[in-house]
């Protein structure tokens, strides 16, 4: 495990201006990284540069600016597609955000795929976007969502999946890294298990893109979605990727401009793919934006930001260990760089207004997973997470801090 | 007291911490000595809806004073609501309603009391003025 250089490390900060600053007269430390990422110049840049030179509507104009901004969008969807190694640009919708991408497909997929007394099949820490959606799907329809388990380590009873499976469900839709408790899923191996009852699999990667290298051909998911701002990207932006015989099947979810190829008072015929997904006047500034933050990450190595950010993780494992009465909530095996804990005798907003005082920024609450804080007993955590930025020197702030919350707290 | 002065109190009890450390200590004392609501009243009836922590107040009317008691789970928290209690327990409805919580602000605690702070403070404030202001209605037929 390598990482980056101190003078890599360095650099890297250097290019983030959110970062130079201090609160309360400190430092500040942010490690709230998994609710959204700080921004890099560049990202800041492409979006200044389009509003100041480029601005105009895409997709529509036959004039100069039109014509080179619609360039701009659509080389940004051939990027996103080589960066979660789409088989076709076709194959990737703009949306909002991970949310949106979540919403398009339960409402294309309503009455599509998922019917009267189906079912959906989830985990049990899925993200309120990942849950909510289907939950509300299944209401509509008298359908069933069933809840694949998690045990106490934070990891899903495969065997407990497998189960469910064989009542067929619809759909299964699974998040790729837990925001709430770290844990990385086994997905690959869950797509199989789905495939193998024919049953397509939508995976959640608003936490994994930013952190580790996703192939979507490799891991063979029917679905994967995600948001630009969790990734230095810019908020309004995110992804829909399907595979394009289902996208090319599925019925559009919002209707209007863009979307459609022939309209008469009575009747329309709709756009192809990705158009027909694309509903309206698209959010091509944050387009742009995430197409500098994919640039951005693609010349800092994923495979060395999943390293930078495991070593962080492990030290403050290390350092945390020793506050009196901390209980970390999440121990899979395999994680990301998101730490949940709790202090035994405090309650998490507590630690978190402290920290925070010492230029510590943390989450605290329920990190939009209330399941997961129900399964584990708590009313909320304390959560810290790592990006790229991020040094041994923060960690060790940050644990001090948290000794010194829990010391005047007890 | 008057409020004012009760108030007034407060700020000068604030104004000799140098810094946030000993503010935040002393909150933690006076989140521990908040008088405490009856166990029989910590019901959802009495829950302040706020996004983590969960408070509870209740109120009492005697001799046309209000009297308020209060709990939560967060002492940082209960500490504030300590200050507000200490504020508006046992002055007249009228004295509760015409009062602003200005002084939170001059004791350097702003934040707590923002309306984008999900912690229920600001909700705790207006709970505490609708207890005044159905004793006061109460009062007046
Ligand atoms: C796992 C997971 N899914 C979905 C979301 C929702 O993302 P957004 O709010 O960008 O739509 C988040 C963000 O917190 C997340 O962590």
């Amino acid at each position: 495990m390598n990482g980056f250089t101190a003078s890599e490390l360095n650099e890297l900060r250097n290019q983030f201006p959110a970062l130079h600053q201090r609160v309360f007269g400190k430092p500040l430390v942010y490690l709230d990284n998994a609710a959204t990422t700080q921004k890099p110049q560049l990202v800041i840049d492409r979006i200044t540069k389009y509003y100041s030179y480029e601005n105009c509507n895409i997709h529509r104009g036959v004039h100069y600016l039109s014509q080179e901004a619609t360039a701009a969008f659509e080389d940004v969807r051939t990027k996103v597609a080589g960066f979660i190694h789409a088989a076709k640009s076709e194959e990737i919708i703009f949306t909002k955000g991970t949310t949106e991408s979540i919403n398009l497909l339960a409402g294309s997929l309503d009455g599509f795929l998922i019917g009267i007394g189906d079912s959906v099949l989830v985990t049990g820490m899925e993200h309120h976007s990942n849950l909510v959606p289907w939950q509300q799907l299944c209401k509509r329809n008298q359908a069933k969502l069933l809840v694949a388990e998690l045990d106490d380590r934070g990891e899903v009873f495969l065997e407990q999946f497998g189960k469910l499976l064989e009542q067929k469900p619809k759909l299964v839709a699974i998040t790729h890294i837990s925001n709430a408790l770290g844990t990385i899923n086994p997905v690959k191996e869950m797509i199989a298990m789905a495939h193998a009852n024919d049953i397509p699999v939508l995976i959640d990667g608003a936490q994994s893109v930013a952190h580790m290298h996703v192939d979507v051909q490799d891991l063979d998911c029917d679905f994967f979605v995600f948001s630009g701002h969790k990734m230095y990207g810019p908020m309004g932006v995110g992804v829909l990727y399907g595979k394009e015989k289902w996208l090319d099947k599925m019925p559009p979810w919002q209707f209007g401009g863009e979307m459609v190829d022939q309209v008469s008072l009575q009747e329309t015929t709709f756009n192809q793919l990705p158009f027909k997904f694309e509903a309206g006047t698209p959010n091509v500034a944050g387009v742009l934006g995430l197409g500098a933050a994919i640039e951005f990450l693609n010349q800092t190595s994923l495979e060395k930001i999943g390293q930078h950010e495991h070593q962080l993780l492990d030290l403050a494992m290390e350092k945390l260990r020793s506050v009196q009465g901390i209980r970390f909530i999440g121990n899979a095996k395999n994680r990301a760089g998101v730490i949940s804990f709790v202090v035994d005798g405090t309650h998490p907003t507590d630690i978190g207004t402290l920290v925070d005082k010492m230029g510590v920024a943390v989450r605290t609450g329920h990190h939009c997973a209330q399941p997961v804080m129900t399964r584990f007993d708590v009313p909320g955590t304390v959560r810290a997470s790592f990006a790229l930025y991020n040094t041994a020197e923060e960690v060790e702030v940050f644990a001090a801090a948290v000794q010194k919350a829990a010391g005047m707290l007890h | 007291m008057t409020i004012k002065e009760i108030q007034e109190q407060i700020v000068s009890e604030f104004s000799m911490f140098e810094d946030w450390m000993d503010k935040y200590n002393y909150l933690i004392e006076m989140g521990k000595e908040v008088p405490r609501i009856d166990e029989r009243f910590k019901t959802n009836n009495h829950l302040i809806s706020g996004c983590q922590s969960r408070v509870w107040l209740h109120a009492e009317n005697r001799d046309g004073k209000v009297y308020f008691t209060a709990d939560s789970d967060a002492v940082i928290t209960k500490g504030i609501v300590n200050l507000l209690i200490r504020v508006f327990s046992g002055q007249s409805p009228e004295a509760i309603l015409e009062a602003d919580t200005d002084f939170i602000e001059q004791i350097g605690l702003k934040e707590h009391l923002s309306p984008t702070r999900s912690n229920g403070l600001v909700s705790m404030v207006k709970q505490m003025k609708l207890y005044a202001q159905v004793y006061k209605l109460k009062q007046d037929n």
